[in-house]
């Protein structure tokens, strides 16, 4: 073991290692966002090449796992952040950004484009989605009609759903449920528990599951199966529609109290609600623009469910009740 | 009269500095992260004490259970099959076997899980096979589901330390056997047994501490929340309620329970003094009888199969990708290199600790005169092992929230990556180090004082030679294992920190069900390809 | 550096070691530049004795004195002492040659004088031609030569032996007790030899120390120990042998 080349070899490494960010001679925007927003296949190349050839100005993504170490990193690196937008949170985070602090609010934005309205004076949306059980058509002939035909059920076909404590989606069933079931939603899950195959700690993995074959159900989104009949040409995944209506999912973005310094922040919001954005957003996020097109929707989006009702607590609500909805789950589902 | 290049003064044992050292640098990186989130959550003191309330009796319970089930559903068996394999030194394919079951610990978690469930699920290939009169078969999900999961990690990891400490026998007493005609299960009660009893505690607690902060595993296989283990909470606690004070105290709770467990594991072993003579003659005086060959064939088999099964299923699945388009992917072979390097510089680290630590233990343990053993002796033995226990995420938060005002705590990540990982795998580095050590110690040592052979002379020309072997594969282990793992940077994420597992996950993440089994593969390939090279480098020429 | 060296005294002046419940107290002076053979019963503390002077194992009270100069708490390697043991006494990774280099430089840099002195060393100890060998290619009694070639090479005025020759058949035996009186005659070392054979001492020592219970029981010229009138304690070690022997087969000859 030669010390001077391992020396050199660790050298050598960190310095690959190393961010290495280019000299900007160009004005910059750093916006933080989740991996699969920047990912080849993800909006962000295509957001980057639209915005920046509208401003002359240079887009930076800093990518982290998900919305929830998103709000995270922001938190931790507080005031001194180097984002100036902070996009991927969704409206059951916003609440617990606001009281960070974090944020300032927007300016002018037009085309807003979503269920039920929005008024938020700080975040703005851009895309929406609603959480829906996808089902296996090859294994499931007749799917649930409504949430209560879902608990209700024959315990025999099951549905892998997530850990509210550690997923978005698992998050969201808990407020589904809450807002079809309200008092009587420890009842419900009582009765659901016996269809649960398991309960996974993330979206990823229970979707694994489900297209191994594992469970002929699976918490998702009505949007899910856009991306099996458009990038996998197959029918074969659908969602079910409940008649209850459908827990609706607002992803949305804010300025920085570092962002307010820089114009081109103010100018990334107006454009986010634009064509030159929205237009990456359905078959790349896989979710409902929130803002305006230019290109029509392809049509597999109009044969998704569209759901009756749109169910939501506001951010408010959410923030206030989180921890006693999670903890009667917990204390139902670990019975 | 003293020769040419001796000091003129007694200088304090080196390798005791070292250990000292060792034993520094794994203080820092969990007394800081710890600093960092103390500091963070002292503000809220009140969520350190909700943290004990009866849903954390519940899990800590469960925790314990599973963990202890684990534990010795793939000690037990792994003490068997290591012994098999010891009883055929040479057989087709033995390098082969022992190379594979490198390998599970190096696949992620859910990767792991799904090749586990692609054969014991309810999908899975054995599904039709154990569906009985009309019933389908219910999947191995709950408690069985996973111990399957456990097994499959810890039952290769178990019998390759096992097999170590086997093979560290000195070969005058195999020779010894045969000759006075032992039969196998004398064999076994006179020489085996002593020398795996005396790795027994270590093995066990190693595979009882990974057990124990098991996560993914646990959650995706368990059925339900009340499959849940402290870890999960600690998890909770610092990603969604960002609550440090009660992930610390959480972490001290684990910790604790870890401490009670492996003490009374330590009981169960014996320390063995070895004879120490001249290996004079490379052993091949073993003679398994007909009987006993074909019951070690199958023992062998059975667990090869059972090991190589989920294994076989990742492969098949990976081989749906389109792994041509994947390997051309600039992402992927930026991420392929990235994983690649930080495992080496993990594994070089984790490797130079634990060769430190194991020295000073070594150097403590002749120095002292009776049982009674001294408080760095303690932690330079068993203490270390306890980082295993610490989870990743509170390293990484703890460090991130004490650098944050110092630094751009992101360009670190690759540090951190590097250094919590190289932590994570000392244990296993210590374990396969220590036997040989220990006995090439007790062979060299009085000729290295009285000739006055130190540091690192005696390090590179007495030390290395009968280490190398043992060096390979503590480097194969702690590589292996860094190259799975993404627990570090799952809090915060960062740009500079693509790894495969990280890829792997994110293209899970976003339907790509095919990419990431093909590069789950691509993951096992790359793992395998460490292994062989680290087994050729240890090779080398036999002294 | 075939001059004689000023030959050095060994004494341990009330030296006591614990080790667990037993306990030794040594005190014992051995004359420089003499061959001492210590003997005793299995546990009286022959090797912790020959310890305690290496510096393997250090007093909890009283002084080890090497030529006059306390050593008590100097590390083995700077004592004026070299030690050949029964078993392990070469790195088996070695080649004979750098084993006996290890005496002249501990990190192995040896200067082209280094390099004539080992192969003297090696041709004195009868293992010319067999520089290159591993010591699993060598016999034992060969492996023990090449330890004396050691000690020839690191040229210390204490020799300490510790049943280095109890392995080997008794030809071979003599041959090595050969080659030690040779050394001894040649550099004039104070040798402290611990053996169980009788015969082994009695052929190579001038003086002997005879242990039991952790203490000296007996210590004097050697032919003292076989005349017949040696200690009590020394009578009842040998048994059946030497001079009580004699006085046995008187006793059974009116059977």
């Amino acid at each position: 073991m030669r010390i001077s080349g391992f020396v050199g070899f660790t050298a050598f490494a960190l310095a690959t290692l190393a961010a290495t960010a280019p000299a900007a001679a160009k004005d910059k925007l750093t916006v933080y966002t989740y991996e699969s927003f920047t990912a080849e296949w993800g909006p962000g190349p295509l957001v980057k090449k639209n915005f920046e050839a509208s401003c002359d100005c240079e887009v930076s993504f800093v990518s982290v796992a998900d919305g929830v170490a998103l709000l995270n990193r922001v938190k931790l690196e507080g005031a001194s952040t180097k984002a100036d937008i902070v996009l991927g949170l969704d409206t059951n985070l916003t609440a617990d950004a606001k009281a960070a602090g974090l944020f300032v609010p927007h300016g002018p934005v037009s085309d807003v484009d979503v269920p039920g309205g929005w008024s938020d004076d700080t975040f703005v949306p851009f895309d929406y989605g609603y959480f829906a059980v996808v089902y296996d058509t090859e294994k499931l002939k007749t799917p649930p009609q409504s949430l209560k035909e879902l608990v209700e059920g024959d315990p025999g076909q099951k549905i892998v759903i997530q850990d509210p404590r550690t997923s978005t989606p698992g998050l969201g069933l808990v407020l589904w449920v809450k807002a079809v079931y309200g008092d009587k939603a420890a009842d419900a899950w009582a009765k659901l528990k016996g269809r649960v195959l398991t309960v996974t700690p993330g979206w990823s993995e229970a979707y694994g599951l489900f297209t191994k074959g594992e469970a002929p159900m699976v918490l998702s989104y009505t949007t899910s199966p856009a991306y099996h009949m458009i990038s996998e040409k197959t029918e074969r995944y659908q969602a079910a529609s409940f008649s209850e209506g459908h827990y609706l999912q607002v992803e949305v973005a804010g300025i920085t109290t570092t962002g307010a310094k820089n114009p081109l922040a103010e100018k990334f919001m107006a454009f986010m609600t634009g064509p030159g954005f929205q237009d990456a957003i359905p078959e790349t996020n896989w979710m409902f623009p929130a803002g305006k097109m230019d290109k029509p929707l392809d049509p597999a989006f109009d044969r998704l469910v569209k759901p009756a009702k749109s169910l939501v607590f506001s951010p408010d609500e959410v923030a206030k009740n989180r921890k006693d909805w999670v903890d009667e789950w917990l204390a139902v589902m670990s019975r | 009269m003293a020769g040419r290049d001796e000091p003129v003064k007694a200088a304090p044992d080196t390798r005791i500095t070292a250990g000292v050292i060792a034993l520094g640098l794994i203080a820092i990186l969990v007394g800081g992260a710890f600093a960092g989130l103390i500091a963070e959550g002292a503000g809220n003191l009140a969520g350190a004490a909700a943290a004990f309330d009866g849903y954390l009796f519940r899990i800590a319970r469960f925790t314990l259970w599973q963990a202890a089930l684990s534990t010795l559903l793939s000690v037990a068996p792994a003490l068997f099959v290591a012994r098999a394999l010891s009883r055929h030194p040479v057989f087709f394919g033995r390098t082969l076997i022992l190379q594979l079951f490198a390998l599970p610990l190096a696949l992620p978690a859910i990767v792991a899980a799904l090749g586990v469930l692609a054969l014991y699920g309810r999908a899975g290939y054995f599904a039709d096979l154990l569906s009985v009169g009309g019933q389908n078969w219910p999947g191995i999900y709950g408690l069985s589901g996973i111990l399957v999961a456990h097994v499959f990690f810890n039952l290769p990891l178990a019998t390759r330390l096992f097999l170590e400490a086997l093979q560290a026998v000195p070969s005058d007493q195999w020779r010894l056997s045969s000759q006075l005609g032992m039969r196998a299960p004398a064999t076994f009660r006179l020489i085996e047994w002593p020398a795996l009893r005396a790795a027994l505690p270590g093995v066990a607690g190693l595979v009882f501490m990974l057990c124990i902060t098991s996560f993914t595993i646990v959650l995706t296989l368990g059925g339900g929340p009340a499959a849940s283990t402290l870890e999960v909470a600690i998890y909770q606690a610092l990603r969604f309620d960002f609550d440090p004070a009660r992930a610390v105290s959480l972490t001290l709770i684990q910790i604790g329970l870890t401490l009670l467990v492996v003490g009374a594991l330590a009981r169960l072993g014996a320390s063995m003094t070895g004879d120490a003579n001249l290996p004079v003659a490379p052993r091949r005086y073993l003679s398994a009888g007909n009987l006993e060959t074909v019951l070690n064939a199958v023992l062998i088999l059975l667990a090869l199969a059972f090991v190589a099964g989920p294994m076989a299923a990742t492969v098949m699945a990976g081989l749906g990708a389109d792994l041509g388009r994947l390997a051309g992917e600039a992402a992927v072979r930026q991420a392929t290199m990235t994983s690649l390097v930080l495992a080496c510089l993990s594994a070089a680290l984790s490797v130079a600790i634990s060769l430190s630590l194991v020295m000073a233990r070594r150097a403590l343990a002749i120095r002292r005169r009776s049982e009674r053993r001294s408080l760095l002796e303690l932690l330079s033995d068993t203490g270390p092992a306890f980082v295993l226990v610490v989870p990743p995420i509170v390293l990484g938060a703890g460090w991130f929230v004490l650098l944050r005002h110092v630094a751009d705590v992101f360009a670190i990540a690759p540090v951190m990556v590097v250094a919590v990982n190289a932590m994570m795998a000392m244990p296993f580095a210590l374990r396969a180090l220590r036997p040989a050590y220990d006995a090439a110690s007790e062979r060299h040592e009085r000729l290295c004082a009285q000739l006055g052979v130190a540091g690192w002379t005696r390090l590179l020309l007495i030390d290395w030679p009968p280490l190398r072997r043992p060096l390979a594969t503590a480097f194969s282990f702690a590589m292996a294992l860094s190259l799975g793992d993404l627990g570090v940077i799952a809090l915060f994420g960062s740009d500079s920190v693509q790894t495969l597992p990280y890829l792997l996950l994110a293209r899970m993440g976003s339907y790509r069900t095919a990419d990431a089994a093909g590069l789950a593969l691509l993951l096992g390939l790359a793992c395998l390809a460490l292994v062989l090279a680290a087994d050729r480098l240890g090779k080398g020429r036999e002294a | 550096m075939n001059a004689v060296q000023k030959a050095a005294s060994v004494s341990l002046d009330k030296v006591t070691f614990g080790y667990g419940d037993v306990t030794f107290s040594f005190d014992a002076m051995f004359e420089p530049g003499k061959i001492t053979a210590i003997m005793g019963p299995s546990g009286s503390g022959k090797s912790t004795l020959l310890n305690l002077v290496a510096g393997f194992e250090t007093p909890d009270a009283g002084k080890v004195l090497i030529d006059e100069t306390d050593v008590t708490t100097s590390s083995p390697a700077m004592r004026p002492v070299s030690m050949v043991f029964q078993e392990n006494n070469l790195f088996a990774h070695l080649s004979v040659e750098q084993n006996v280099g290890l005496g002249r430089s501990a990190s192995m840099r040896l200067t082209p004088d280094d390099r004539a002195a080992v192969a003297e060393a090696l041709g004195r100890a009868g293992l010319a031609g067999k520089e290159k060998r591993l010591p699993r290619e060598l016999s034992g009694g060969e492996r023990q030569r090449v330890a004396l070639a050691r000690v020839l090479v690191r040229d210390r005025p204490v020799l300490l032996l510790d049943e280095p020759f109890a392995s080997l058949g008794p030809a071979l035996r003599t041959d090595m007790l050969e080659l030690v009186t040779a050394l001894h005659a040649e550099r004039g070392m104070t040798v402290l030899f611990v053996t169980h054979q009788p015969d082994d001492a009695r052929r190579i020592a001038s003086a002997m120390l005879f242990l039991e219970d952790g203490k000296v029981a007996a210590s004097g010229p050697i032919e003292k120990f076989f005349a017949g009138t040696g200690p009590e304690a020394f009578r009842r070690y040998m048994g059946a042998e030497t001079p009580v022997a004699q006085s046995r087969h008187v006793a059974r000859k009116p059977t």
